[in-house]
């Protein structure tokens, strides 16, 4: 699993039939000091997270997993989020 | 499995119910020689490690899995031991 | 499969006990000539490799397909002795 920030929503009204009502999340992974890595990515939530929070996600076909039995075509979803209280170089943004 | 040295121990109250009851580590993969490799990440913890320790860790999903008694659940990496020793073989 | 030859071992009393018993070593890719590649594995050794042997080596959820492997927290195995390669380069 890896470390990304919440950096919004993207909403796509043509999209394959397992993606319908699912939230689709812009994150950027971050390393463990917070500092942005690679380019942001968009993942689907199944933790219920919301922009500026600090949360780590799963990627590959375990993505889909949370979904079961429903197929989701998901390669990367949400999974957790990070206490901002317990871990001061991950702090969520407003 | 890889070798990597546990950086710090994640808390996370807000998850994925198959990720409860276990240490989320962030692990940094090291070269046989100790150097950084890569960037670190998160990996569901087997065996009681904590920061500092060298450990040995599973990427790929179905071990993680199963090192941590949670099918079909969204884990990809899972530390499944903490290393006493690496003997390397001479040239 | 990669081809890779064993380098060394790794020791780990504290481990998940499904690992208990298993024999881990250290193996580095190499190419078909025998030439080492970069980066390192841990994998678990089925059919008593050595130091220096090259050896066959599958990865992912294959790994557990080999014997002694099943439902055990294996993403790495050793599962074959290279007696020789031939390429035609």
């Amino acid at each position: 699993m890896f470390l990304a920030r919440v950096l919004g929503n993207v909403v796509a009204t043509v999209k394959d039939p397992g993606l319908a009502g699912q939230k689709l999340l812009l994150i950027q992974p971050v390393d463990g000091a917070g500092r942005p890595v690679r380019t942001p990515l968009v993942a689907l939530d199944a933790v219920g997270v919301g922009p500026g929070e600090m949360v780590y996600y799963c990627r590959g076909r375990e993505a889909s997993f949370p979904w079961l039995p429903a197929t989701v075509p998901a390669d990367l979803s949400i999974v957790g989020v990070v206490d901002p209280a317990a871990n001061p170089n991950l702090q969520a943004r407003p | 499995m890889i070798i990597a040295e546990v950086v710090d121990e994640i808390v996370a109250t807000r998850k994925h119910p198959s990720h409860e009851g276990r240490k989320l580590l962030l692990v940094q993969p090291l070269e046989l020689e100790g150097a950084p490799r890569g960037a670190p990440f998160l990996a569901l913890d087997a065996v009681d490690a904590g920061a500092g320790d060298r450990v040995l860790v599973v990427v790929e999903g179905y071990a993680a899995m199963t090192a941590v008694g949670r099918p079909q659940s969204p884990i990809n990496a899972a530390v499944v031991g903490v290393i006493d020793r690496v003997d390397l073989a001479r040239n | 499969m990669v081809l890779a030859r064993v380098i060394g071992t790794v020791v780990a009393t504290r481990k998940d006990p499904r690992l208990e018993g298993m024999k881990l070593l250290v193996v580095r890719p190499v190419s078909p000539q025998g030439r080492d590649e970069s980066g390192y594995l841990v994998a678990v050794d089925t059919v008593g490799a050595g130091f220096k042997e090259q050896v066959l080596i599958v990865q992912g959820s294959s790994a557990r397909m080999a014997a002694l492997c099943k439902d055990r927290p294996v993403d790495a195995a050793i599962v074959g002795i290279v007696d020789t390669v031939e390429s035609e380069r």
